[in-house]
């Protein structure tokens, strides 16, 4: 009886399921309220965890609630500890979502609405909730042990330094594309500026009362830094309209680029307890509120999409990043529907938290679609957006000028009609001066959340507060992980370049740690400033790149996988991590292959060099560039991101063949093959 | 009343120890339980030391999370 209940149960939500989708992808014409989209999303990921992650729980990794985890086997109350599966899901959340999941559906957002939605949707469930939960999986027959360490011993020694050298290329690129988003976010705002600087005092004053005052007292620290953080805000408002303060507080995108390279050598050498631990928890505890915010202000605000379902810039013609709907639309979502970072946290301190091996379903995959879902909601708050002032924001001064009569033209010329009041209008009611080319995805997720907010809890001058309130929230945690990821590059380089030369390697040599660090602040700031000073916005550029380098290590994870299910002799199933590996690898090589070869300046790298190189020969300074310096520049910079790019396709093959070397190899053994941990049984250890 | 002012206080506990987890900081309580069944030679730290101890681990190599 209870199961054909259940049966009918599940019957009931795929119906719902497909009768959302229909309509999103139906709808023609007349825009879609945004709770189709959330109904939708949530029936397809139930349906998906339920019957496809519960198959993968059950058929492929074969996990087994009677033996024993590597927290049960090796507690030790600090690193090894069972923990409630609610906290380790609360905990491996927090890790995994970080601002990729709120800026490539903004950026996905100018090919209309449906074709983000369809490749989070179906994306999460068969390709990224999928590596998630497999390598947790793998990791908890392992001993918690890392992805660098599985791929050693699964694959061999030169698997693993493969990936070790993509996940250092891939922080660099992470490091520099995040930094461009908070610079392109303050430039000329001296609101933002002001309050995202206001973090760093109330950071260290934090973390001086719980290291002398209150010690380890995090949740009241927080809360009265959360406080302190909104008064900053409002502080700001007052900084900007005064005209004496706000000159010290308004910055070019140059100039706060050096402020950041600054900031992340000096906040990475700092001790961790001054700045970076307080700050991630003030940022942990707010990126959680706010999600949780935002989700309800979807659900009570229900706007309506303004952006059509398809855009005509599906053809690769669109202002915001280059190339066609394949492959460019799954390089640019990549957290929120598949990331080859979560391979790392799903490997990392989740392991070592889970008290049961069943469980893992639930924070592994369930994790990842809860990210989906911030990812779906990012995409609502961007395509809720009136187009025109979505593609202001969004395109650089190349394509729309530099003030809002030529690019409310040119935008109405796209078929966005808009006029320069509106966009005037826009910047007046958050609280800036221009709204335009603000690329980079935060300043439109913040107007977006701006408007559902202000929708909810309406008031006079609130949008400029709660614009500014998302700008910081963003700020908050992008630039934790600039340090953090400062301070993981430098172990990375030491570790890298200690094969060479020894002395570098010693981590608490104070000068190996500064030879270090200083390599590393050059690496990511180098593309930073780039980034900032290049005419044609630098999102344009980095952030392709970023999602080649995330997918590549995103196939490289599903193919340690692949590897596990044959060396298990469990081929039966080969085909679920090897399906998302596939699709992956064909579209970071396609992705690869044209940045490498179009003929088109705007889409490939060495086609971009070739057309500045040209001019320069003819001594003819060819837009956007300035000056022939600038060009010189341009040239050097693109074949830079060419090497790079030629750089992660060459890591993709070789981690392809080392994958299907290793396979052969393992399907002729008789017997499994995999370097499994033995069978223990759950409370046998104790 | 009392049964009241005694609820808050044990929500705010149960709280502070959620919260605490889930930004990375383990569980004192149950760390000092481990302490005494199976290492009952060796000092019991402070939740102050024990706080500073665990925050040096945690970021030491950076702190795991995503962009």
């Amino acid at each position: 009886m209870d199961s054909v209940a259940a049966k009918f149960g599940w019957l009931v939500v795929a119906v719902i399921g497909a009768i959302c989708l229909g309509v999103i992808a139906l709808h023609r014409g007349e825009s879609i309220n945004a709770i189709w989209l959330v109904a939708a999303a949530l029936s397809v990921f139930t349906i998906g965890y339920r019957f496809y992650g519960r198959m993968i729980a059950t058929q492929v990794l074969k996990l087994d609630p009677t033996r024993a985890t590597p927290a049960q086997l090796r507690n030790d109350g600090l690193d090894y500890v069972p923990t409630d599966k609610w906290i380790v899901f609360g905990h491996h959340f927090a890790a995994i979502a970080g601002a990729g999941p709120l800026v490539g559906p903004v950026l996905a957002a100018q090919m209309g609405y449906l074709p983000g939605t369809l490749w989070i949707l179906f994306g999460v469930v068969f390709a990224g909730a999928v590596q998630d939960f497999m390598i947790l999986g793998l990791s908890l027959r392992r001993d918690g042990r890392s992805l660098g360490h599985m791929l050693r011993a699964e694959l061999g020694n030169v698997a693993g330094v493969i990936c070790m050298i993509g996940v250092l290329v891939l922080m660099m690129i992470v490091l520099a594309v995040l930094a461009l988003v908070v610079v392109k976010a303050l430039a000329i705002s001296p609101w933002g500026t002001f309050t995202v600087a206001c973090t760093i005092p109330i950071a260290i004053l934090m973390g001086v009362y719980l290291r002398y005052f209150r010690p380890g007292r995090v949740l009241e620290v927080s809360i009265i830094g959360l406080v302190l953080l909104l008064l900053s805000i409002w502080g700001g408002g007052h900084v900007a309209a005064d005209p004496a303060w706000a000159p010290y507080f308004t910055f070019s995108a140059a100039q706060l680029a050096w402020l950041v390279i600054g900031y992340g050598f000096f906040a990475s050498v700092l001790p961790v307890w001054l700045l970076l631990a307080p700050r991630d928890y003030l940022s942990t505890f707010l990126k959680i509120g706010t999600i949780a915010l935002l989700a309800i202000a979807i659900l009570f605000a229900a706007p309506n999409l303004q952006m059509p379902a398809i855009t005509k810039f599906v053809d690769g013609s669109g202002p915001v990043f280059a190339g066609n709907l394949f492959p460019f639309l799954f390089i640019t979502i990549a957290c929120g529907a598949v990331s080859g970072w979560h391979s790392i946290i799903a490997s990392g301190t989740t392991p070592k938290l889970l008290a049961n091996e069943r469980e893992a379903l639930m924070v592994g995959y369930g994790g990842m679609l809860v990210e989906a879902f911030v990812a779906i909601m990012a995409l609502i708050a961007a395509t809720a957006l009136h187009p025109g002032i979505y593609f202001a924001m969004n395109s650089p001064a190349a394509a729309i000028g530099a003030d809002v009569q030529s690019a409310a033209a040119a935008i109405s010329q796209w078929g966005f009609v808009v006029t320069p009041q509106d966009l005037l209008d826009t910047a007046k009611n958050i609280g800036e001066t221009t709204i335009l080319s603000r690329a980079g995805g935060a300043p439109t997720l913040a107007v977006g959340m701006a408007q559902l907010l202000h929708n909810i809890m309406p008031g006079e001058g609130m949008m400029a507060f709660w614009y500014h309130y998302a700008i910081l929230f963003e700020a908050l945690f992008i630039l934790t992980t600039v340090d953090a990821g400062t301070r993981v590059g430098r172990f990375m380089i030491q570790e890298l370049v200690g094969l060479a030369v020894p002395t570098l390697q010693k981590t608490e040599s104070w000068i190996g740690n500064l030879v270090a660090t200083v390599f590393c602040v050059a690496i990511w700031g180098y593309f930073l400033y780039q980034g900032a000073v290049d005419p044609l916005g630098g999102i344009n550029t980095l952030w392709p790149l970023f999602g080649i380098a995330n997918q590549m290590l995103a196939a490289i994870a599903l193919i340690l996988a692949c590897v596990v299910v044959v060396k298990l002799k469990r081929e039966r199933y080969l085909w679920v991590p090897a399906v998302p590996a596939c699709w992956l690898v064909i579209c970071t090589l396609t992705a690869g292959w044209q940045k490498l070869f179009d003929p088109s300046p705007k889409l490939g790298f060495p086609a971009a060099a070739k057309k500045f190189a040209d001019a320069i020969a003819e001594g003819k300074v060819t837009a956007p560039a300035k000056s022939i310096d600038e060009m010189q520049r341009i040239v050097f910079n693109n074949y830079l991101d060419a090497a790079l790019t030629a750089l992660f396709m060459l890591l993709v093959v070789a981690a392809v063949a080392f994958g299907v070397r290793t396979m052969l190899a393992a399907r002729r053994a008789a017997r499994p093959t995999a370097n499994e941990e033995p069978y223990v049984a759950l409370g046998a250890s104790a | 009343m009392n049964t009241i002012a005694n609820d808050l206080r044990s929500f705010w506990q149960r709280a502070v120890r959620i919260g605490r987890q889930i930004i990375g900081v383990p569980d004192y309580e149950n760390y000092l339980a481990h302490l005494r069944a199976h290492h009952p030679e060796r000092a019991l730290p402070t939740y102050a030391e024990f706080f500073n101890e665990r925050q040096e681990a945690r970021y030491k190599g950076g702190g795991g999370r995503c962009c």
